[in-house]
């Protein structure tokens, strides 16, 4: 473990940012933090977490795959893709650092996503122990330890100085890139931070709900649930608790036509859409109970049962904050919990 | 005469003419040989009326660098009352991109008869001197759709 | 006030005057309530609320329920029967099926707005209307309720409520002081320039995720534009910044002469963009050009874009206005 005074941060952050681009939570004029590139003059956010999740990080919202252009009877076919840079995402949360591992199980199994591989493998993830969790968290739930989070190289802030640790050969390697503003310490400190937020954290809200309905329930009892039809009548079809979902993967690709050529993007799609998923034959999903049921599901059901019980949620708490009518995983999960 | 070089800065003036009006009176300036710039593409529709805000937005989006929505006089209208209509239409849009900051100048809407030929050369004259003067439309524009 | 409301919710479920009620749910916090329909008593005493934290509109949920079998209950707060007008003049909701109690509404406690003042982890709140309580997991705390109401509440445009089959409560009055318009006003001053800057950076924050679109009771289309696959940005991100502004400028002015300002658009916002006030601005043009008009404020008017006179000020009226250098 290193250590690294307070009064020595913006030194710390100017080093990282030398090398490679540092990306941070910092707060906007409205006082919502999301991250920028640092540049010198940059705040750390000490909000808990960003509006936006990390995945934009290796899965952005819209992404150029490819153009078209035709030549005769020929297309040709361009690849834009350009030589990716190294970067650092520093102050991830231990939720959105789990959802990192999460999406990996999708993008880089066979076939790998070799945009979101690229991604993965230019990126540094430094990660930042929670202090003050909120009343919407909920990630102790699927055994995420917020006090030693996942990620490349781990942080810890104190009042007067920042722990970091490395996890891996990427986080020692990030460490040893600094190591002349760092020295070593013990562990004296972060553990005393640790035991009391942990000891917040058992007293959070939501840190005694149970997901094991739907692990002892069968794929068909719930999916048959009358409980559906009530959760989902409010749900307005927008996709706010998509986008701002840290393991939500599900992309569209379109090609829009600029009258020259054709780009084909990549964005993001939500399966609350009425054209999530639509087909030649129209669309299998036609009402919005099955499109909110199909989200639910695919977090506590569908992906669980393809990637030995690990639930699709983190628990970072986006959704609930978010969402317009205040419907949320949570309330799904109490709901089916109550027998 | 004036010869453009290539350098100059040539703008891209999309005209929404009535069929009725404008449409003939732009015809009329072509029978009477006056001269508007070849900049102006006129795209004709049955009424003015029928110019919906995404049509203006869509021209800008495609590569114009300034629109121009011509139609009967107030009380002209083929359709009696179309260009009304259009007429609040057009107001509440062009507020609300002068609004977003979009350079106002960029649009306009002129009333144009079957027998204005020379006010319809003269608008399009005008028009396109002002949206030269603005340059190239930047805050409108779709990348995408520009030629590299 | 919740237990008047329940009684008669109560009472008309019993009588049979109603078969359901639409109304709002206690969440997980005092904060997060849910619209919901209820059908029973015990339902109405397993959830109901209304309170100083029922923000939500339930305007828009009627013209799904209207269809439905039998005659609703329905709780209006005074902007929420503004939308209810605009939605019977469109044809959107069957005013036969639906009972409405209006409920008066003193403003609602926005919890973007609370937590923006630096309170976190909120477990609990409580208002009497004048001071909002804060349980939080750090220790307790209270706000005067006047800091706390979001862009929706902070410029109120009445307190009366426009249509009702019976009032719970005293009817507020009409405020029609401009303040609303203060924002509009300061943006039409600045320069073009900065007016173009201070679009681009809110509308660049948008994730087009959609809420204001799909909890906004103007926009009530069984088929949106914008979920045409040809119009090139159909439901999707947007790939482009001229994707950004098109999308905010068609909607806007989709829903323009039709809007009520009932601020829920940016309730919604997850990124906080103020599109409340491109939807002002349109109202302004409105009342300036054409006369005072407020959507919804009754079932006899013309809306402004249906209507015309034949002294209508040209669009030109635009090039004479300030703030353009």
């Amino acid at each position: 473990m290193f250590k690294l005074p307070i009064d020595k941060l913006n030194d710390f952050f100017a080093a990282v940012s030398a090398a490679q681009t540092l990306y941070l939570p910092v707060d906007g004029e409205d006082g919502r933090a999301s991250y920028k590139a640092w540049s010198e003059g940059t705040v750390l956010s000490k909000a808990l977490n960003t509006v936006r999740s990390a995945k934009d990080f290796f899965f952005p919202q819209t992404v150029n795959i490819c153009d078209f252009n035709r030549n005769g009877l020929n297309i040709e076919v361009i690849d834009n893709r350009t030589e990716s840079e190294d970067f650092v995402v520093f102050g991830v949360r231990a939720c959105d650092a789990r959802s990192f591992a999460i999406l990996d199980k999708v993008f880089l199994a066979e076939p790998v996503d070799t945009y979101y591989a690229t991604r993965r493998e230019h990126g540094t993830v430094v990660t930042m122990a929670c202090t003050q969790p909120e009343e919407n968290c909920f990630c102790n739930v699927f055994g995420i330890d917020a006090t030693a989070p996942e990620g490349d190289a781990a942080c810890w802030m104190t009042e007067d100085a920042l722990y970091i640790k490395a996890n891996n050969e990427k986080g020692e390697k990030f460490i040893e890139s600094v190591k002349s503003l760092l020295t070593e310490c013990g562990t004296e400190a972060v553990e005393a931070q640790q035991s009391a937020t942990k000891a917040v954290m058992e007293k959070l809200p939501f840190a005694g709900i149970s997901t094991d309905y739907f692990r002892k329930n069968t794929l068909l009892e719930i999916f048959n649930s009358e409980k559906w039809a009530k959760l989902s009548e409010s749900c307005l079809a927008c996709g706010t608790c998509t986008f701002v979902c840290p393991t939500c993967q599900c992309y569209d690709i379109k090609d829009y036509d600029t009258g020259h050529g054709i780009k084909r993007y990549r964005t993001w799609d939500s399966c609350m859409y009425s054209d999530f998923t639509k087909m030649a034959h129209g669309n299998s999903r036609n009402t919005q109970l099955q499109r909110f049921r199909q989200r639910f599901m695919h977090k506590l059901v569908y992906f669980p049962d393809n990637n030995n019980g690990e639930f699709g949620c983190v628990g970072c708490g986006r959704c609930l904050s978010r969402c317009p009518i205040s419907m949320n995983i949570v309330k799904v999960i109490k709901t089916f919990g109550e027998e | 005469m004036q010869v453009n070089e290539n350098k100059e800065f040539r703008p891209k003036i999309v005209a929404f003419c009535c069929n009725w009006c404008s449409y003939a009176g732009a015809d009329l300036a072509g029978t009477n040989r006056l001269n508007y710039p070849v900049d102006v593409k006129i795209i004709r529709v049955p009424c003015s009326c029928r110019v919906n805000p995404m049509f203006i937005l869509r021209a800008f989006q495609r590569g114009a660098d300034g629109v121009i929505m011509c139609g009967c006089h107030p009380g002209d209208c083929h359709y009696t009352s179309g260009n009304y209509f259009a007429r609040r239409r057009m107001t509440l849009l062009f507020s609300m991109l002068d609004f977003m900051g979009i350079e106002r100048e960029r649009t306009r809407v002129e009333w144009v008869s079957a027998a204005e030929g020379a006010k319809f050369a003269a608008t399009m004259n005008e028009f396109v001197e002002t949206v030269t003067k603005l340059g190239e439309n930047k805050r409108l524009e779709d990348l995408r759709c520009k030629k590299q | 006030m919740q237990e008047a409301v329940i009684k008669r919710a109560k009472e008309l479920l019993a009588d049979g005057t109603v078969n359901r009620i639409v109304g709002w749910k206690s969440g997980e916090f005092a904060y997060d309530t849910t619209p919901a329909v209820f059908t029973s008593a015990e339902e109405i005493d397993a959830g109901f609320i209304y309170n100083d934290f029922c923000a939500p509109n339930l305007s828009k949920y009627l013209i799904k329920e209207s269809r439905k079998e039998g005659k609703l209950l329905v709780f209006l707060k005074p902007c929420d029967t503004y939308s209810f007008n605009q939605l019977i003049k469109e044809h959107r909701i069957i005013r036969d099926n639906v009972y409405i109690i209006a409920v008066p509404c003193r403003g609602k406690v926005d919890i973007d707005t609370v937590k923006a003042t630096g309170i976190k982890g909120i477990i609990g709140m409580e208002s009497d209307g004048e001071t909002v309580t804060v349980k939080t997991l750090y220790g307790d705390t209270s706000i005067p309720k006047s800091e706390t109401h979001g862009d929706k509440c902070k410029t109120c445009k009445s307190k009366k409520h426009v249509i009702y089959d019976e009032i719970i409560g005293e009817d507020g009055e009409v405020n029609d002081d401009g303040a609303r318009f203060e924002l509009v006003e300061k943006l039409e001053m600045m320069t073009a320039d900065e007016r173009y800057d201070f679009w681009r950076g809110e509308l660049s924050k948008c994730i087009r995720c959609n809420a204001c679109r799909n909890v906004c009771p103007a926009c009530s289309c069984e088929n949106c534009v914008f979920d045409n696959p040809d119009s090139g940005i159909a439901q999707r991100a947007a790939t482009d910044s001229f994707e950004e502004n098109m999308f905010h400028l068609i909607r806007s002015f989709h829903v323009a002469g039709r809007c009520t300002d009932c601020g829920e658009c940016t309730r919604v916002c997850p990124q906080n963009i103020p599109l409340h006030l491109i939807n002002r601005k349109y109202i302004k043009d409105i009342n300036e050009f054409y006369g005072d008009y407020q959507a919804g404020s009754d079932l006899e008017t013309r809306a402004p874009l249906n209507a015309y006179t034949f002294d209508d000020c040209e669009p030109n009226i635009v090039y004479k206005r300030g703030g353009n250098e």
